[in-house]
């Protein structure tokens, strides 16, 4: 089974929503439509408060070239474009749509059709860049930037990214089940807008289902494969999912393009379907909601700007007063201040857990027992970077390339010392980051 | 790192609107959310329990003077400790098992007729010198069991090298046949019954815990593996019996227990066969060439030495570069 050097076995936890369908939630009351939900410039409102809108309306968009514009996920009224809390702990600026029921879709979107010989490259980037469509697993990287990359990058291969390797999460596993064809014709889209001949989708071994479904779609068609991969986290990682197919290394500091490639995950390759198909953009998205303090785990196909309360009480409410809430996955998602952050693009789960922690968590200093050197994906030392960086060390950090670090926070996982390794070597990447900054300025 | 707990965020009602549910105990803290299992003091008492074959296996071969020593050390090497940690007004933090190891490790390279006072001394040179002074556990560069046991074995050489069983003087294999040209049985080695120090005389018993710290990945098995076959193909290689030789002079306590300390050993796998393969050349030069019968503890400790060393210049190459 392929696989890459490192990693960790988790305790999955995916049994509560791995096998319930995706449910549609009825489109939310209000809906807080922040102008930066992706990697990149923030857009600008294109309508007035008061302004009607329909579903599907884009609503604000950025000049810039990274960036994604962003489109009204209901129809209704623009109350207010505001300042709301975000996922990230603080306050982003929205664009407040208050719903009239009607859930009217907008004139302006047309089907492009489900036969992609009468699309060109550029109109498919077109569509995908109007559609808003960005990277769905987290990251929110635009998703057209990466279709058109620099002339001297030759694409030879495109990888879906199916293996959601974060415990809980189960809602790409449900899309590749349940949308096999979107996810086939998502990829084969992206395919052609980048004139690659050969597609990957890199799945774990634990959802042979999906790639059974996915085999049975594709039929003989040897241009796209199913690879399985074995179970291990971070094999969702961009860099680790290419060199375990296509054993090709992205060099330090680089992107997946360098090595030929680019990385799209699954339900990204839906969304583009979906833009193309009906020509509706990026409106809703499926996410899990899962954890010990949730009344009933499940995934939910959400409208973007569905505020977490919303989503929270479709799933039958709370078990008790949470200890703590997770946008994403445990191992690298977002804890959060309360419900009240809206879903956005990168949203893939919310997680709530309600156990008081297990007594007093043991704490010590670092044994050297080199297990997060076992472990790291990046064959960096974790243990000289964290104490590095707790020392204010941070020339040395960069000497032992403490910038290559993904932040996969498999260290801090494995740690019996229970150091939060990751926590220590992020701030001595940003204490590097900013400093490099300051030299430019 | 810093937890904070939100407050002033809204309560909300539940489903049913019943119940109020709070939302001001909420952890915010960054990522990753989840940690496994392991722990300090769990892998310092699986180095204990895995001790305890070869610690039981003493008061049978050596009597209840063996429990008494084990007990002296261990009593003595959680004293100081405490005792240091108090005068540093330091967090106390004997039970984490560590102390407890390097005192049961060092009880098991004692001989049984050690004076109690000379073992208690061997401990609370093995705490202070090898492992306090330097910023308590994880910061010490020797292993701290081979520090007190060096230090009497240099002190005390007499009474470090007289082996008694059942009330008769004997030599111990290696001493026999370097100093007066004797073999000993493989099968007296393998089971235990030859003279030597409390720990180190039973192959079979010392296995036993090994294996059981292989399984759970507590001990790497490259550093056992790189020394324990050093060893092997030196000695075939220079004419020596290489059996004799593995199970002899406490080569397998201390390629599995001491070679193996995390603290004192790189953390690199190249720099753990680096660290293995030298410290088994240095103990078949001292065994074959030196004025010692026994190498075994001064070659770990020399290649503890050049740890730090050995990390910095066996990086693996980061992903990418």
């Amino acid at each position: 089974m392929r696989s890459f050097r490192g990693g960790i076995h988790l305790e999955y936890a995916k049994e509560s929503t791995e096998r319930k369908r995706i449910i549609k939630m009825m489109p939310p009351e209000k809906a807080f439509i922040l102008l930066q939900q992706h990697i990149g410039a923030p857009c600008e409102p294109l309508i007035a408060v008061g302004d009607e809108v329909k579903v599907g309306q884009k609503i604000g968009e950025a000049k810039a070239f990274v960036s994604a514009p962003v489109h009204s996920s209901l129809s209704g009224k623009v109350a207010s474009i505001a300042s709301v809390p975000d996922c990230r702990g603080g306050e982003s600026t929205a664009i407040v749509i208050e719903s009239d029921g009607k859930d009217e879709i907008w004139e302006g979107i047309i089907p492009y059709g489900d036969d992609l010989n009468l699309l060109s490259a550029e109109e498919i980037k077109r569509i995908v860049r109007e559609a808003g469509i960005v990277g769905m697993g987290g990251a929110a990287f635009p998703t057209h930037v990466k279709l058109s990359p620099p002339s001297d990058k030759k694409i030879d291969s495109i990888i879906l990214n199916g293996c959601e390797c974060e415990p809980y999460l189960t809602a790409d596993h449900r899309l590749m089940i349940e949308r096999p064809e979107e996810v086939i014709f998502g990829l084969r889209a992206v395919m052609k807008a980048l004139g690659v001949e050969q597609g990957y989708i890199g799945i774990e071994d634990n959802k042979v289902d999906a790639a059974e479904r996915l085999k049975a779609v594709i039929g003989d068609d040897s241009s796209i494969k199913v690879v399985l991969l074995k179970v291990k986290y971070p094999q969702g990682s961009e860099k680790h999912l290419i060199d375990a197919i296509l054993h090709r290394h992205v060099p330090s500091g680089g992107l997946p393009m360098d090595v030929g490639v680019v990385v799209n995950n699954a339900a990204t390759a839906v969304a583009c379907a979906r833009a193309i198909k009906t020509g509706m953009p990026l409106i809703e998205r499926v996410l899990t909601v899962a954890g010990p303090g949730v009344k009933e785990p499940c995934n939910l196909e959400v409208r973007i700007g569905t505020p977490f309360e919303d989503v929270i009480a479709e799933c039958g409410g709370l078990l008790g007063s949470p200890t703590k809430i997770i946008m994403g996955g445990p191992m690298m998602g977002i804890a959060q201040y309360g419900l009240s952050a809206p879903v956005v693009k990168g949203t893939s789960g919310l997680l709530i857990f309600s156990q008081k922690e297990k007594g007093r968590i043991w704490t010590g200093p670092c044994i050297r027992c080199g297990k997060c050197v076992e472990v790291c994906p990046m064959s960096l030392i974790p243990l000289e970077l964290s104490h590095l960086s707790e020392k204010g060390l941070f020339d040395e950090a960069e000497e032992y390339n403490i910038l290559d670090c993904i932040e996969c926070g498999a260290c801090s996982y494995i740690c019996p010392a229970k150091r939060q390794n990751l926590q220590l070597i992020r701030m001595g990447k940003a204490e590097i980051v900013a400093k490099r900054r300051n030299k430019l300025a | 790192m810093r937890v904070t707990t939100a407050n002033n965020i809204d309560s909300i009602k539940n489903h049913e609107g019943e119940e109020e549910i709070s939302l001001d105990d909420l952890v915010i803290s960054s990522s990753p959310h989840i940690t496994s299992e392991e722990s300090i003091p769990k892998i310092m008492y699986s180095v204990v329990v895995s001790l305890l074959p070869a610690s039981i296996g003493a008061v049978y071969f050596f009597g209840l003077r063996a429990l008494a020593l084990i007990v002296v050390t261990i009593g003595v090497a959680l004293a100081t400790e405490a005792i240091f940690q108090i005068a540093r007004k330091k967090e106390i933090t004997i039970w984490d098992g560590s102390a407890l190891v390097t005192g049961l490790l060092l009880a098991l390279n004692l001989p049984s007729a050690l004076p109690f006072w000379m073992a208690a001394v061997g401990a609370i040179v093995a705490i202070t010198i090898g492992k306090q002074v330097f910023g308590g556990l994880g910061q010490n560069p020797f292993n701290p069991a081979l520090v007190g046991r060096v230090f009497l074995f240099i002190t005390f050489p007499r009474h470090m090298t007289t082996w008694i069983i059942d009330g008769m003087t004997m030599a111990t294999p290696l001493g026999a046949m370097k100093f007066e040209g004797q073999m000993t049985p493989y099968s007296d080695l393998f089971w235990g019954n030859v003279g030597g120090s409390l720990g180190e005389t039973s192959v079979f018993l010392l296995l036993i815990g090994a294996t059981y710290l292989i399984y759970k990945g507590y001990i790497d098995w490259r550093i056992p593996l790189g020394l324990l076959g050093t060893v092997a193909l030196l000695t075939m290689t220079l004419g020596h019996d290489p059996l004799f030789h593995l199970m002899s002079g406490g080569l397998v306590l201390a390629a599995f227990f001491m070679a193996t300390d995390m603290v004192t050993t790189p953390v690199t796998q190249l720099g753990k066969w680096l660290f293995s393969i030298g410290a088994g050349i240095i103990v078949v030069v001292i065994r074959l060439y030196g004025g010692y019968a026994e190498g075994i503890s001064f070659a770990i400790l020399l290649m503890n030495a050049i740890t730090p060393l050995l990390d910095r210049y066996t990086r693996p190459r980061v992903f990418g570069t």
